[in-house]
């Protein structure tokens, strides 16, 4: 059993229950293959993978990355642990919201907005694909707008009042 | 004679192994403060409750479609090798259960995606590993890791690529999503086997809710372990753990006002300003959303010729019109379409009850029912159904809908609509029916 242990690296139930995982994979792969199309099956399920690990996040963590430079969101000082003063709103995290919220809109809807899906919608409902982009776009606006509002909002509040302490003194 | 003793070779030592290459493969090239695996752990447990609920309404649905219904007519998955239906939706299910069942397939899959998305940032480390292989438990965990995160990004984009109608692959979209789904099933009951006890340390060190509590100021590192998801040269934190969980919620929240609306309808479906079947058409009694136009399976001209007539076939055949059918008792009940796609919308429809129809061609209570559209092309066209749904009071060939005709649309001269069935089967444009004793 140890000697199981050194050589493959884990208990005997670890490499059972993974061969059963392979098992049933495989009859479904079978299962899918049978109706042809391998190549094709194939490029979508690990591009889709391959998409994501290698473009998809790459390409949004460099775009974030951009944001923080161009913010100075990095160079800002950390907020102070426990300080009673209010911190002064980060102006990064309502540019973060807005632009994940419509990207993810995108990400998702993208046959509708960009009009991939014009054809078959046409043909299918009788009727053709319009508005999505408009929506889509107002929708962005919205996100924008709203976003930058709060903040405008929360860096009123966060400014130190103009009349502190020379009002509690006492009038001569 | 004694063989001459050989000289003992020195041991040889192995090559070191050399260092990761430059780039994601050492770790120091992570920097974000708030990996880790609790915060993996969080997304994991949020993620697997919304898969739950995906995998058990998708499995609701293959059962819905009744694939083990006679001679393979319902069986779109191809007929051979499957299992046959796991959970279904009870025969006295309400008329909207599958209605909610799919939009919950649909609707929380659809939400789940920037949980997935968040959860796949939170591990991407992990990738770039190194070394890439080591002891054979490593390399198939390995392997596992690939078919879970390769089959689940698979069933989220084909999913949402085909309620859409879009399809720019070759391989048939039901297959490939129920058979893709059961590699998904399987390699994420495994991964949740594998990575619980992970789960259970991050909750018990962390507490399951306090790095909720932690603001912007107080968003520290979770402690450093070598090889572990926590970065050796963690950056200043830009946000907080609760407000990149905030952020994935803004997401969801989204895509949730954009879709439910086609489902659910009312006031909803005006703001579901995205919904592939979001859209109002009118106000008329025949405007609400059509799956397939008359135009598009080429049935038009067939379904307004005045010449049609239905046989119905059972221990008898007859044939007959549609004044013949009006002239019959007629029923209305409010029952819903529901598409597989995800989006419903609840109609009075009129028409005969399928019980009485099976009477007058004298055929009895346990006989199941085949029916074949006039449509000359696209699936669906030949359906078969249980004798317990032609049983069911609120079965109907459908003449009429809210008070007026059937639009060609909808399936003029008549269609056939049933409770809790997907609305693919509540097939359009009836040329024959045939009561089959079992």
């Amino acid at each position: 059993m140890a000697g199981f242990r050194r050589m493959y690296g884990s208990n005997p139930l670890h490499l059972l229950a993974h061969a059963g995982v392979f098992f049933i994979a495989g009859w479904a792969i079978n299962q899918i293959l049978r109706a042809g199309f391998v190549i094709n099956w194939i490029a979508w399920f690990l591009g889709a993978a391959l998409l994501h690990d290698l473009v998809l996040l790459p390409l949004y963590s460099l775009l974030d990355r951009g944001l923080m430079i161009t913010t100075g969101a990095r160079r800002e000082p950390p907020p102070v642990a426990d300080s009673a003063a209010r911190a002064r709103p980060r102006a990064i995290n309502h540019l973060r919201v807005p632009a994940v919220v419509s990207a993810i809109l995108l990400l998702v809807y993208f046959p509708l907005i960009l009009g991939y899906s014009s054809h078959n919608y046409r043909f299918d409902t009788g009727h053709a694909l319009a508005g999505y982009t408009r929506n889509w776009l107002l929708i962005c606006a919205g996100l924008f707008l709203f976003s930058a509002l709060v903040y405008t909002v929360r860096v009123i509040r966060s400014r130190p009042r103009a009349v502190p302490a020379a009002d509690e003194q006492p009038s001569d | 004679m004694k063989a001459p003793r050989l000289p003992r070779l020195p041991a040889i030592k192995p090559p070191p192994l050399p260092g990761p290459p430059p780039g994601p493969f050492r770790p120091r090239f992570w920097r974000s403060p708030l990996r880790g695996p609790w915060l993996t752990s969080v997304l994991g447990s949020i993620l697997l409750v919304m898969i739950a609920v995906v995998a058990v309404t998708g499995l609701i649905s293959h059962s819905a479609y009744q694939p083990d219904v006679v001679k393979g007519y319902n069986a779109i998955v191809g007929p051979r090798g499957d299992i046959g239906p796991l959970i279904s939706l009870p025969s006295d299910a309400p008329s909207w259960a599958y209605a909610l069942s799919q939009g919950a397939h649909v609707t929380i899959g659809l939400i789940a995606i920037p949980v997935l998305l968040a959860k796949l940032w939170s591990v991407i480390p992990r990738l770039f590993a190194w070394p890439p292989v080591g002891k054979p438990a490593q390399s198939i965990e390995r392997l596992a890791i690939l078919l879970l995160v390769g089959s689940g990004l698979f069933e989220f984009v084909t999913g949402v690529l085909n309620i859409q109608v879009f399809y720019p692959w070759h391989f048939l979209f039901v297959r490939a999503h129920y058979y893709g789904a059961w590699i998904f099933i399987s390699a994420l009951a495994l991964h949740v086997c594998v990575k619980f006890p992970t789960v259970v340390r991050a909750y018990r060190d962390q507490g399951v809710l306090r790095p909720l509590k932690a603001d912007l100021a107080n968003t520290k590192p979770e402690p450093f372990r070598p090889g572990g998801l926590v970065s050796p040269s963690p950056a200043t934190p830009t946000i907080s753990r609760r407000g990149l969980l905030g952020l994935v919620g803004a997401g969801s929240l989204a895509l949730l006002i954009a879709n439910l609306g086609e489902s659910v309808g009312g006031p909803l479906r005006r703001i579901a300003l995205l919904a592939p079947r979001g859209r109002v058409w009118g106000t008329g009694p025949n405007d609400f959303q059509v799956n397939k136009a008359a135009d598009s399976v080429k049935v038009t001209a067939l379904a307004s010729d005045p010449r049609w007539r239905l046989t119905v076939a059972g221990a008898r055949t007859v044939s007959l019109s549609r004044p013949q059918l009006m002239a019959m008792t007629q029923h209305t009940y409010e029952l819903p379409i529901a598409c597989v796609e995800g989006w419903s919308t609840t109609q009075h429809w009129t028409g005969v009850r399928l019980r009485d129809l099976a009477a007058l061609v004298g055929a009895s209570p346990d006989a199941f029912l085949e029916v074949h559209s006039i449509q000359p092309k696209g699936p669906y066209r030949h359906t078969a159904y249980p004798a317990s749904q032609v049983r069911d009071d609120r079965s109907l060939l459908a003449l009429c809908v809210n008070g007026v005709d059937l639009s060609l649309d909808h399936g003029y001269p008549a269609r056939i609509i049933i409770p809790a069935l997907p609305g693919v089967h509540c097939t359009k444009w009836l040329g024959s029916m045939q009561f089959v004793e079992a």
